[in-house]
């Protein structure tokens, strides 16, 4: 672990102004996976930059019954949250899939949807990794890959983005609010995360000074029936093998509408386009889950690790949403 | 029987005597002594697997500010022994595995001792490479001997020829992964050197003894000049039975730097290559049996790997030769010698991985007859010890599996497949649990009157988080016909008398062997009312049983699971453990370590799995977040009891092992409950959603 200096921000746009003009800083928030980096020698930054105590901590009923919710709200408290447990159980169920009780009370929101994406040959520095040192080569796609990718992958990258936050937000179209240099931008959530492509060491489409300040979560009625599955090796805390957000919306045995988005299975949140399409206006049965799901992974590519992860996708997807589904009975 | 003048404080479930002093942060382990002038060690590993180094640039490294040291095979001091091949560290340039030690950065902070391993520029010679345990190996060979010191071998009766004439025949193949201890606290040690030739060290370890005879040996010091103090461990699980590489690296840094304190802790990482592992085996179970359910032939081969610096020979089907009768059986080890780090002993080796392979074949077996299982184990109960043709100094298996069906509600089994509970598959499963009753000689105990009838009983082994400065306290209290609150038991410091490492679930039956004996001789010699001082010494007496008696442990292991139907996963609701282990000196301590003892059987079964990438030769998941192990959570309900019996033929406490049970025949249990649930067989652990999805 190389030395560094320690800043503490006093505001948003201090912080902005110390991070964009030293491209050896970077913002530190729970620092549950950025310490672990710097431990490791994957970061090694001159300057970190304490956001975590900037006052982005509230969590905000918006008038239409919408949310936003401050970057640095904690993951306990945000799953804690009566309107998100009540409004949001995707969200609420998702936060609580994350990681242990520990992490999640230093976890902020905006760190985890910033989560550098997990693989062990990432986290190595004693092997190659095209993410940590671009053009080095891709220990994963030739290796241990039983947590990596099957759809969006390239032949530079193979890891999946760990947040169980991102794809609860990914399935409600969230936005996120970024203050950069030159002032305040919204993203959609979409497009916040990025396929790996022949650029593995840019997780995001943020810029260098980029700060997260807020997450915008729109109303969405429906949304109270909606759900975070995770499968997992291990019941108390693992990354997920698979893991679905779905929300569904069934009148008179059709679906009305759905979102749907898939954790575990890219380098990004995987919104479950091909499947929602197929679903609306659809029969809110099993097969047609089950043929929504089909047509979602047939663009999957799995390694020789994890050809499980598309039959198990498959089959987690459908009870998910056959799950929901027998609710609105 | 002695009459005591007090209620006896064996069998009573005496509070952790250093349980206060854990909890508040008070009992200061060995990282964690406070010495003067401290200083950081942060070791080098190679990141071949084989091959030499060639070039070492420490001048980065060299100009930061608090470095005091980087030591390499360059400028190490040269060893006095060199027989042990895991302990000849920096002595050549030589690499025989991926992460072994190649050097060591000291500074004056942790933080900078890492940087500066960093900045330290390493140059190899790289040689091709193998690591991976395959079948066909050429370099197979048989070992003379397995750990502890059995043959390799076993042959009894024409077993082929037993095998064919069999009824009905079981013939399948069982595998285990490699997998490693990680015990909670990192292997740690503090070395400091006075006057060039005395050697203090404060270390986590299963036997502090050990710790200096082997340290002694390789440096070339007068075990007298060594002292080695492990006053608190932090779990050890057996790799901090024996000293490990970092113990000689921290030994010979501090050499350098005489008065100071050399600390040295290993990061979780590190553990993964330095502090031992359990091989990865493959094993053949073939079982024949007689249409009504008696055993004729058993088969149990074994496949392991070690390393080609030191041999490591796993006991894995040494369980086998006592555990049910037949006429014929055949039990073999061979190995296969890789550039991998060196195997050890982890929780029971031998009985855990062999008693997943002979207890899935026995429930394979008991579908096949179509017995219940619990019955066919029953038929086969032997009257004597397969193995010696000795009787047994005491065997209650059909007891435990009895008792065990009733607590647990066996009864409700049904077929493969049958039950469901809304989206869970449940099922319920058995298996047999054993252990052989080790007493290891050698230990020695001494108890002093430190006046107003209190005594010291001194005795230099380890408590690793199992109690054993507890129970020797109820132990010595009874011998010495006290209350326990006049006994103070003083241990972890080779200052006091030799004991015996504190493993192979041996720890109480030798350690409390010699505080009994000690205990009967100073009343002998100094009387009920002894002058303050009065002392005496003993090893433990000799047993007119010795080598009478065949001394095993037994248990008897029961599991629900419940598999999703949609995904795999598996969960333990619950399991029922019931042992027979002898005399229980604390029920909650005793307690506590069978039901840890299931909690590793649970890991071992559904999560445990080191895996070596053997492109580059090392173990890739090597932290505990992908290393995975059972945390509470992931913990049901766990039922523990045990026999109330006193097993006196096995020693003079009539205790048998109670540490490493709990963990035999566990993951078979599972693997049990997982075909009931959803009629798949899982033979290769561990037990992972994928391998259930339909």
């Amino acid at each position: 672990m190389r030395p560094l200096t320690y800043e503490r921000a006093t505001d948003p746009a201090a912080a902005v102004d110390l991070v964009a003009g030293n491209p050896r800083a970077a913002y530190l928030a729970g620092g549950t996976n950025l310490v672990d980096h710097l431990k490791l020698g994957v970061a090694a930054p001159d300057v970190l930059v304490d956001v975590s105590r900037l006052p982005l901590d509230d969590v905000e009923v918006l008038d239409d019954g919408g949310l936003r919710v401050g970057a640095a709200v904690r993951n306990s408290d945000l799953a804690a949250h009566p309107v998100v447990r009540r409004s949001y159980p995707v969200l609420a169920q998702a936060l609580l899939a994350g990681a242990s009780g520990q992490i999640r009370n230093a976890a902020t929101t905006a760190g985890n949807l910033l989560q550098r994406t997990r693989c062990v040959y990432f986290q190595d520095v004693t092997t190659p990794c095209n993410k940590r040192d671009p053009g080095s080569g891709c220990s994963a796609l030739e290796g241990f890959s039983r947590s990596h990718a099957v759809l969006g992958a390239s032949d530079r990258c193979v890891a999946t983005h760990p947040s169980d936050l991102a794809v609860a937000l990914a399935a409600l179209d969230a936005t996120v609010v970024v203050l950069g240099p030159a002032g305040e931008r919204r993203v959609p959530m979409a497009d916040l995360h990025r396929l790996p492509g022949d650029e593995p060491e840019r997780d995001t489409t943020l810029q260098h000074g980029d700060l997260v300040t807020a997450v915008e979560v729109p109303a969405l009625p429906f949304a109270r029936r909606s759900a975070y599955r995770k499968v997992r090796d291990r019941a108390s805390y693992a990354f997920a093998l698979v893991s679905v957000a779905a929300a569904l919306d069934v009148e008179d045995g059709t679906v009305r509408d759905v979102r749907l988005a898939l954790g575990g299975v890219a380098h990004k949140p995987w919104r479950a386009s091909v499947a929602e399409e197929r679903l609306r206006g659809g029969p809110a049965t099993e097969e047609a889950f089950r043929a929504a799901a089909t047509a979602e992974l047939e663009a999957a590519r799995p390694l020789p690790g994890n050809g499980f992860k598309v039959p198990l996708a498959r089959s987690t997807i459908t009870a998910t949403l056959r799950d929901l589904a027998g609710g609105a009975r | 029987m002695t009459t005591l003048d007090v209620a006896p404080a064996v069998g009573s479930g005496l509070a952790r005597v250093d349980g206060r002093a854990k909890v508040l942060g008070e009992a200061t382990y060995a990282f964690e002594q406070d010495l003067p002038l401290p200083a950081y060690l942060h070791p080098l590993q190679s990141t071949v697997a084989r091959g030499r180094v060639t070039e070492v640039d420490a001048s980065e490294a060299e100009a930061l500010d608090g470095v005091l040291l980087v030591l390499t095979h360059l400028n190490a001091p040269e060893l006095a022994d060199t027989g042990d091949g895991e302990y000849t560290i920096l002595q050549s340039p030589g690499v025989a595995f991926r992460g072994q030690i190649i050097g060591a950065v000291v500074a004056e902070t942790a933080e900078i001792a890492r940087h500066a391993a960093d900045l330290v520029r390493i140059g190899y010679e790289v040689h091709e490479h193998d690591t991976e345990l395959r079948e066909d190996h050429p370099d197979c060979y048989e070992p003379d001997k397995v750990n502890p010191g059995y043959p390799t071998d076993t042959e009894e009766g024409a077993v082929d020829r037993a095998l064919a004439d069999s009824a009905v025949v079981v013939d399948q193949r069982y595998t285990t992964p490699m997998e490693h201890n990680n015990p909670m606290e990192p292997h740690a040690c503090v070395n400091v050197w006075e006057d060039g030739r005395r050697l203090t060290v404060y270390d986590s370890t299963q036997g502090p003894h050990g710790v200096r005879r082997t340290l002694a040996k390789v440096l070339g010091l007068d075990p007298a000049d060594v002292r080695v103090v492990s006053p608190y461990v932090g779990g050890g699980f057996g790799s901090k039975g024996l000293p490990h590489a970092h113990n000689v690296l921290g030994a010979l840094a501090a050499m350098s730097l005489p008065g100071r304190a050399v600390k040295l802790a290993l990061t979780r990482q590190q553990m993964f290559a330095l502090v031992g592992y359990r091989t990865p085996t493959r094993q053949r179970v073939a079982l024949g049996a007689t249409e009504d359910g008696r055993i004729t032939a058993i088969v149990h081969e074994a496949l392991e790997q070690t390393s080609r610096i030191k041999e490591f020979a796993e006991q894995t089907t040494v369980g086998t030769r006592s555990m049910y009768a037949a006429d014929a059986r055949r039990t073999t080890h061979r190995l296969v010698p890789l550039d991998v780090p060196v195997p050890s002993w982890m929780r029971a080796p031998g009985e855990a991985p062999g008693m997943f392979g002979l207890e899935s074949a026995m429930d394979e077996l008991a579908d096949a007859l179509g017995l219940d299982p619990v019955e066919l184990r029953v038929r086969n109960d032997p009257e004597r010890d397969p193995e010696t043709g000795l009787p047994w100094s005491s065997r209650h298996l059909v007891e435990c599996l009895r008792t065990g069906a009733e607590r647990f509600g066996w009864d409700r089994r049904g077929l493969p497949g049958a039950r469901r509970e809304g989206r869970w598959l449940v099922g319920l499963g058995v298996a047999a649990s054993t252990y052989p009753a080790y007493l290891m000689p050698g230990s020695v105990a001494q108890v002093e009157h430190t006046g107003d009838g209190a005594y010291a009983v001194r005795i230099g082994a380890a408590d690793i988080g199992t109690g054993n400065r507890t129970v020797l306290t109820q132990v010595a209290a009874d011998a010495m016909r006290v209350p326990v609150e006049r006994v103070h038991v003083e241990i972890g410091d080779t200052a006091l008398p030799m004991a015996t490492v504190e493993g192979g679930s041996a720890g109480l039956a030798s350690h409390g062997s010699a505080v009994v004996e000690a205990a009967r001789r100073f009343r002998e010699e100094h009387g009920e009312s002894p002058a303050p001082g009065a002392r005496t010494e003993s090893s433990m007496a000799e047993s007119p049983d010795a080598g009478q008696y065949a001394a095993h442990s037994y248990g008897a292991q029961y599991v629900e699971v419940r598999v999703d139907a949609d995904t795999g996963e598996v969960r333990v609701p619950r399991m029922t453990g019931v042992f027979s282990c002898g005399r229980i000196v604390n029920p909650r301590t005793a307690r506590s370590q069978f039901m840890g003892g299931m909690v590793w059987g649970l890991s071992m079964a559904l999560h445990e799995h080191s895996v070596v990438d053997h492109r580059f030769g090392h173990v890739v998941n090597h932290d505990l977040a992908e290393y995975h192990v059972p945390v509470c959570a992931d913990i049901g309900e766990i039922d523990v009891s045990w026999l109330d019996e006193e097993d006196l033929r096995a020693n003079a406490l009539g205790a048998k092992g109670i540490g490493e049970i709990g963990i035999t025949g566990t993951a078979a249990a599972v693997a049990s409950a997982v075909h009931n649930a959803t009629g798949i067989r899982v033979r290769d652990l561990p037990i992972t959603p994928d391998r259930l999805l339909r």
